[in-house]
């Protein structure tokens, strides 16, 4: 058998690999398409940034009379020269605490019985029940704190006055009443917050791996052991974040501040009575429609101050929880 | 932390392993455990009872706390000598965490039950007149049936419906960008978005005061305003939600479609959006049942009505929560009484628009003309959920893929 070679063809240039060029700009429908998504986004991008520069712009009003002085006044009364939101924004900040502080371990209690303690035909029932009063709108609430909580408060309120009034905090501003207090605030708005608590934290606690709490079981630990063993450290800055979130729920809580408290907007510790804290929420509401032009550029510094309060608490919220992954 | 702190310690005088058919079980509930905790508690009652009858006390509240504090001692105490201090450590863990929960639970069903039976009074009373009427008669001796929320609820709804035809395009444009691309501008707008969802619902009311209401004078109070204002709350939180569900389109079936020759405006019309349809159902419209109970938003910007206002273009327009507000400051009692029947009106929409965005979640995207979309669910692990954490907050809880399996 004669094998015919043929030699190969000499003057043939070399093959060199030379990819494909894809084609990956697409058609031009494709360009306007992705034009569009990219302008909704910077619209978008738009909008909320300019909320900030709104804000800013029709307070400078009032910033360029008071400036620094916003922190530095006792009292506030812009119509006669003076800015002082120390006692509004610590009011503020006194509701969002007490709410935190009542809601938190009670949020975390239910997240975890709903979790690791309730038999398991309940389990999905019970998270959907706290998913759908999370959206219960927070003016029925205020409603419901007016007419019930403030009063329902009163004598517990006092009897806490009454012995543990060694306390800055339990004492009222306006002696022998304890209704319409920041404390009855509090109470109201820890409501509001308990299914926002529970259900991010529950939410965080059920990405625990679950061989590793069935390890710590079988290893002969109580449930008690693999919740504060396991559990618990897993989801610690998912926790941190979901009670941050609260606190920043409590800090913009408009409505149920201004029905339940009864503001002097003075500065002090008291917080079981009326006549004491105010609130920035509370304070814009009721003045702004009828505020001369300074008084109003001064509430929009004030709401300038709440978002960036709020802003630094979230951006808080969303380092710490970043922060886990164990 | 040391492991063995979760050991259990060994029963004390037990002879020998028991033989595995003798082991008991770990969750049994043996009557000596029911026996120790009803015993604590009729003894916490007993003496609770005879301090508050000897002392003289009568505060409800205080009794249940203090019959739950001795209740709740005197049961560790037992465990303690009983177990050893592991069983009654967890056994008083297991109380406290059962009463937190009850308490939670009883709070919140508290507001509801409430409202449902101060606000029954208002809409039962002959019956669907307190929907369809408005509050012109509202005045020195009218009823409860003379009035009603009628124009309260067409202005709720125009406002709600009008933000969501505002947010939603731009809300699912922008989430399919920030999906798609991932430059210095997407990761921009990302955290912008993240943190305008906490942002508090005053600022977005006080913003579109100041953009559109006050620029406009007389005719600035209006519907639509209030429309805006409930846009500028919506927009993060369904741009978010929408981020998060169309992240988990697998990205295997983009790249299938595109390996097939679609162009990629092709493939986002019809295979990811399709997919995620179910998902992006839930997210808007659990974004809308949020709104649909602000206050501050609609406060600045709507006005308020008595009478019925079909266009929201022009003139002012009522809306239930601001209504519920107003009626709280009117002296009549009749007035209260429709602000609890106006409430109830609007925790029954709200909780209406949850469950059809339950419902909707839950139905796996079906009816799509590519056949290869029908096999794949959107969300392979629990949509609902996820888009409910991520309407709550503002940032991201679990990336996707580092979910650990659920209890």
């Amino acid at each position: 058998m004669t094998a015919v070679l043929t030699p190969p063809p000499t003057d043939l240039p070399p093959v060199v690999d030379v990819p494909i060029r894809i084609n990956r700009t697409g058609t031009r429908f494709d360009k306007v398409f992705r034009f569009a998504l990219g302008s909704s986004a910077g619209f978008v991008l738009l909008v909320l940034a300019s909320v900030v520069v709104f804000l800013a712009a029709y307070g400078w009003q009032a910033l360029k009379i008071a400036g620094i002085r916003f922190f530095t006044d006792s009292s506030w009364s812009p119509q006669t020269g003076h800015f002082g939101a120390s006692s509004l924004l610590l009011g503020s900040i006194a509701i969002a605490v007490v709410s935190v502080a009542i809601a938190g371990p009670i949020s975390l209690a239910a997240a975890l019985m709903i979790n690791e303690y309730a038999p398991t035909w309940l389990r999905g029932f019970l998270t959907g029940v706290v998913d759908m009063l999370a959206t219960v709108p927070s003016i029925v609430y205020g409603l419901w704190g007016l007419y019930l909580i403030s009063n329902l408060q009163a004598a517990p309120a006092k009897w806490i006055t009454d012995h543990f009034g060694f306390v800055p905090f339990f004492r009222t501003p306006t002696p022998g009443v304890f209704v319409q207090s920041v404390f009855a605030c509090g109470l109201v708005c820890a409501c509001t917050l308990i299914p926002i608590i529970t259900s991010v934290s529950r939410e965080v606690m059920a990405q625990t791996p679950r061989d590793a709490c069935e390890a710590a079981l079988g290893l002969g630990g109580t449930r008690w052991g693999m919740v504060t063993d396991v559990i618990l450290p897993f989801s610690r800055n998912g926790i941190v974040g979901a009670f941050l979130l609260g606190f920043g729920r409590g800090l913009g809580e408009t409505f149920i501040v201004v029905l339940v408290l009864s503001p002097a907007n003075k500065v002090t510790t008291a917080i079981m009575g009326p006549n004491g804290l105010g609130s920035i929420a509370k304070q814009i509401t009721e003045d702004y429609l009828t505020a001369s032009p300074v008084n109003a550029s001064a509430l929009i510094v004030l709401g300038l101050i709440l978002f960036l309060t709020t802003l630094l608490v979230n951006v808080g919220a969303r380092a710490v929880v970043g922060r886990s992954k164990a | 932390m040391a492991i063995t702190d979760v050991f259990r310690r060994p029963p004390s005088g037990s002879p020998t392993d028991p033989t595995p058919g003798d082991r008991p079980s770990p969750r049994r509930r043996d009557t000596g455990m029911m026996l120790e905790l009803v015993g604590s508690a009729v003894a916490g009652l007993a003496v609770v009872w005879v301090v508050f009858a000897v002392a003289g006390i009568n505060a409800p509240l205080g009794f249940a706390a203090c019959w739950f504090g001795v209740f709740f001692t005197l049961y560790g105490i037992l465990c303690w000598r009983q177990h050893g201090p592991m069983i009654a450590k967890d056994r008083m863990a297991t109380v406290a965490i059962w009463a937190g929960a009850l308490v939670a639970l009883a709070a919140l069903a508290a507001v509801i039950l409430y409202v449902l039976i101060k606000g029954l009074v208002a809409v039962a009373s002959d019956f669907p007149h307190f929907l369809v009427a408005d509050m012109t008669k509202l005045g020195g001796n009218a009823k409860i049936t003379d009035v009603g929320v009628g124009a309260a609820i067409v202005g709720t709804v125009e406002q709600v419906a009008l933000a969501f035809i505002i947010t939603v395009p731009l809300a699912i444009f922008t989430a399919t960008y920030l999906v798609s691309s991932d430059g210095p501008f997407a990761r921009t707008v990302s955290s912008v978005v993240d943190a305008m969802t906490g942002s508090p619902a005053i600022i977005a009311g006080l913003f579109v005061y100041l953009l559109w209401t006050q620029p406009h004078h007389h005719s600035g109070k209006s519907g639509f305003a209030a429309a805006l204002a409930l846009a500028v709350m919506m927009l993060p939180v369904v741009t978010r939600a929408a981020q998060e569900v169309l992240a988990i389109v697998p990205g295997s079936l983009r790249e299938a479609a595109l390996a097939l020759g679609a162009p990629e405006w092709r493939v986002l019309l019809r295979v990811v959006l399709p997919t995620a349809r179910a998902g992006l159902t839930t997210a808007v419209i659990l974004g809308v049942a949020r709104i649909a109970g602000e206050t501050a938003p609609v406060f600045f910007n709507a006005g308020g009505l008595a009478a019925y206002n079909w266009n929201p273009f022009s003139g002012q327009q009522d809306d239930l929560p601001l209504r519920i507000y107003e009626l709280v400051y009117q002296p009549s009692p009749v007035a209260v009484q429709a602000a609890w029947g106006a409430s109830l009106v609007l925790i029954i929409l709200v909780i209406v628009l949850f469950i059809t965005a339950r419902m909707l979640g839950k139905s796996t995207p079906g009816k799509h003309r590519m056949p290869w979309v029908r096999r794949t669910r959107a969300v392979d692990d629990d949509p609902e959920q996820l888009i409910m954490t991520s309407i709550a907050t503002p940032f991201p809880i679990a990336p996707p893929g580092t979910n650990g399996p659920r209890p």
